[in-house]
């Protein structure tokens, strides 16, 4: 990516362009910038670096296939509530080819995407959403006529990064569950010999899709990855982990059932079903759809059923025990009472000893003081003798 | 080889007064081992609103500071070069050791779920944010560096036992190569965790008083009292260790170590008020509550060795210095007290006095820590040779 020199940014914290351009204010800009490299885990300078990077005209063209699924990735991105989020992904990248959301249709949309990928070849961010069904040579899945294995092929060679974004595209989603007689299949199976980023999820965090383009955007590159190909920034750490219902499963408070005291109270779902324990995402800490206030499967009291982890979702029955990665709990668990006051009556007794305990260190004192006195003249006169 | 320091290995070990100190020893280890069997509620008055009571404040906050004298030490010794201070180098290091053994030992007694402390050593398991994992494995690590420094006293003494002789002097050629590294960690190390320390009250934030909340300032004014009572305590013992056992007085080592008290604690007090009176807190001193109360004596207790130091004469005494010492040593432990336990609200309703059961263990383990210090001099060459120190 080259800076427009027509548009090149004198004052680094001018960003008064993009206030024109994106329709939002310099603050709300800025927050938002800031908020993603946090999320990264990244200090003010990445949210500069980021800033700029969005500031810059010149966008990465970015071709977008869809396969087996139900555009809920699309759906999720495009219906958060971020301000202008929308507008800002919009304008974050050139969508050169997109089946859903394109005004255009038929021949020459699919002429245009050709055109694109040969005039950005080697430079452009191909977004695979869906998956790829690789049974009698794909041919479940057709656009344009030409299968979804083609065409993943083709947009595949000349692309700088490939991000799947969904768990279909990541490891094949709920239709490659058994018996998948389509054999649908995730991008990064499909596409062996390619450094596959997959941002799983069912939809997927919008949040996290965000973060890794902007961190293509600003660094040239894709973040670092796990060996599941998902990006380590987000999918760091297992649910269970940062789960704010954990401190009920170490103190052994589990809901049994929907609706129970334990439901009520906002226990652990754990024996509920619950998959966060062998689930990785950040759920727990970004929430969704940017709304708050505990919107998340676990914060409304559903467990977590493992939509973002290949095996787990659509794979374990939604209500199975989920096979936990950390610490099983144990069989006994002390007690917890919130008591406030100290109710033992030996409070006088305990006071009394600390007492004896202080009196004791100040009586050696003492002692010791008047001791040092008489052997300081004994000693004084006895160094002089000798 | 090295006959700067020999072990009273010519007294009695078994005196009435080790014997009672085993006794109370003894008796915490009943209590503790209700606590093992029946959980922390059953001898202990925690509560969801103080979860730490005085097996963290004094085993941990105030007794790593008290074990601070290796540490200070090390530095006037090692930093700033000043030799003459060597001959009390190793009872310093095996009160720290003693005083950091115990505040593991405390922080694991005290810890409701004790079987998941291991995870703080894996890696993947932590919050690297933390400041108790900072504390937490800072003072783990410094106890393997304390034992490592203290490791020459213990060869030397394997070294007279017949048949050891060759491998201890193997071993103590190859600690030697290496000993300067460790030294270095042992001044790095505290300086973390005793700022930590500090740090602890940062992240309390509301619920610690406002005389003491000094937030940024906190690491400071918990290193600097740190290395003040850790100077106290050297002084404390030694003067103890004098008149229990019959020694040549220090007097003219502490009256150095005096004056280095007093450029300390007269930093402390100057960046304590100074910071008050710039966050405007200095109405609240003359409050005449509970926190204004206890902030003048402490204010006091800090203030008294600065005044009595200040003369030259007294200085050279050892009865004034030990007087200073202790007052030091009070004004740093009730400094620790008052934040963490005496005026600290964590809100309407909670109330917090120590237990009978938690009163003995603390006082159980300070009688171990004294049995133990008692066994280590008369067994291991500690304490400097008397004509040595004399002279």
């Amino acid at each position: 990516m080259k800076k427009n020199p027509d548009v090149a940014i004198d004052d680094p914290t001018d960003f008064s362009a993009v206030e024109r351009r994106l329709g939002v204010s310099r603050r709300t800009f800025l927050k938002f910038c800031t908020g993603i490299a946090a999320s990264f885990g990244l200090g003010t300078n990445a949210a500069m670096a980021m800033a700029k990077a969005i500031a810059d005209p010149m966008r990465p063209p970015v071709i977008w296939l869809h396969g087996q699924e139900c555009t809920g990735p699309t759906e999720s991105l495009l219906r958060s509530e971020q301000p202008s989020f929308e507008h800002l992904i919009l304008d974050l990248i050139s969508l050169d080819y997109h089946q859903t959301l394109d005004a255009g249709a038929g021949h020459r949309v699919e002429e245009i995407k050709r055109e694109a990928m040969q005039k950005y070849k080697g430079k452009y961010l191909l977004v695979v959403e869906g998956a790829i069904p690789l049974a009698q040579n794909g041919i479940f899945c057709k656009i344009g006529g030409q299968t979804m294995m083609d065409a993943t092929r083709e947009a595949a060679e000349g692309a700088a990064a490939i991000v799947a974004f969904g768990s279909c595209a990541s490891w094949g989603g709920v239709q490659s569950a058994s018996p998948n007689p389509t054999g649908a299949t995730g991008a990064p199976q499909f596409l062996k010999d390619k450094a596959v980023v997959t941002i799983p999820g069912c939809p997927p965090n919008p949040a996290n899709f965000l973060g890794t383009v902007l961190y293509f955007v600003t660094y040239g590159k894709l973040p670092p990855i796990d060996e599941k190909g998902r990006p380590k920034w987000a999918y760091g750490r297992l649910i269970h982990e940062n789960c704010y219902r954990r401190p009920h499963f170490d103190a052994g408070r589990f809901a049994t059932q929907f609706g129970d005291e334990g439901h009520r109270q906002g226990w652990c779902l754990y024996k509920l079903g619950c998959k966060g324990p062998e689930t990785y995402n950040n759920c727990p800490s970004l929430e969704y759809n940017n709304v708050g206030g505990g919107v998340w499967p676990i914060g409304v009291g559903h467990p977590c059923f493992g939509c973002s982890e290949q095996g787990t979702g659509f794979n374990k029955p939604m209500f199975s025990l989920a096979e936990v990665k950390t610490h099983t709990p144990p069989n006994v668990f002390p007690s917890i009472s919130d008591r406030q006051n100290p109710t033992s009556s030996t409070i006088v007794a305990a006071a009394a000893v600390a007492g004896a305990a202080v009196g004791a260190l100040l009586g050696a004192t003492v002692a010791t003081g008047k001791k040092l006195d008489g052997k300081q003249e004994t000693g004084q006169s006895g160094d002089k003798g000798a | 080889m090295n006959h700067h320091y020999q072990a009273l290995d010519n007294r009695p070990l078994f005196t009435p007064f080790f014997l009672t100190m085993v006794a109370i020893a003894a008796l915490g280890v009943v209590f503790l081992s209700i606590r093992f069997v029946s959980g922390i509620g059953s001898v202990t008055n925690l509560n969801g609103g103080y979860a730490w009571g005085i097996w963290v404040v004094y085993d941990i906050v105030v007794g790593t500071a008290l074990g601070c004298g290796g540490y200070a030490l090390a530095v006037t010794v090692y930093l700033f070069n000043k030799g003459k201070y060597h001959p009390l180098i190793r009872p310093a290091l095996a009160t720290s050791l003693l005083g950091y053994g115990f505040a593991a030992f405390g922080a694991f007694v005290d810890m409701g779920r004790y079987w998941n402390a291991y995870n703080m050593f894996l890696p993947w398991q932590v919050n690297p944010h933390s400041v108790m994992l900072e504390v937490g494995l800072c003072v783990a690590t410094y106890i393997l560096v304390l034992v490592i420094e203290f490791s020459p006293t213990v060869l030397e003494w394997l070294r007279k036992q017949t048949g050891w002789q060759i491998q201890a002097d193997a071993w103590r050629s190859r600690l030697d190569k290496a000993l300067f590294f460790f030294i270095a960690l042992g001044i790095l190390l505290p300086t973390m965790h005793q700022s930590s320390l500090g740090s602890f009250l940062i992240a309390m934030g509301w619920k610690v008083h406002p005389l003491w909340q000094t937030l940024h300032i906190q690491p400071l004014l918990a290193v600097l009292s740190a290395f003040t009572m850790g100077f106290a305590i050297v002084i404390f013992e030694g003067s103890l260790l004098t008149t229990g056992f019959k020694r040549h007085p220090e007097t003219h080592l502490f009256s150095g170590l005096g004056r280095i008290i007093m450029g300390l604690i007269a930093a402390f007090l100057v960046i304590r008020f100074a910071y008050l009176a710039v966050a405007g807190k200095l109405g609240a001193l003359f409050a005449f509550d509970l926190g204004s109360l206890m902030f003048w004596i402490e204010t006091a207790l800090f203030a008294y060795p600065l005044v009595v130091l200040a003369s030259p004469r007294a200085r050279e005494n050892g009865k004034q210095l030990l007087y200073a010492a202790v007052s030091m040593i009070l004004a740093g432990s009730l400094y620790r007290f008052d934040a963490f336990l005496v005026t600290f609200n964590p809100g309407t309703g909670y109330s917090y006095f120590p237990a009978l059961p938690e009163v003995i263990v603390t006082v159980s383990m300070i009688a171990a820590e004294i049995a133990l210090f008692l066994f280590i001099v008369k067994t291991f060459p500690v304490l400097p040779r008397e004509d040595h120190a004399a002279a």
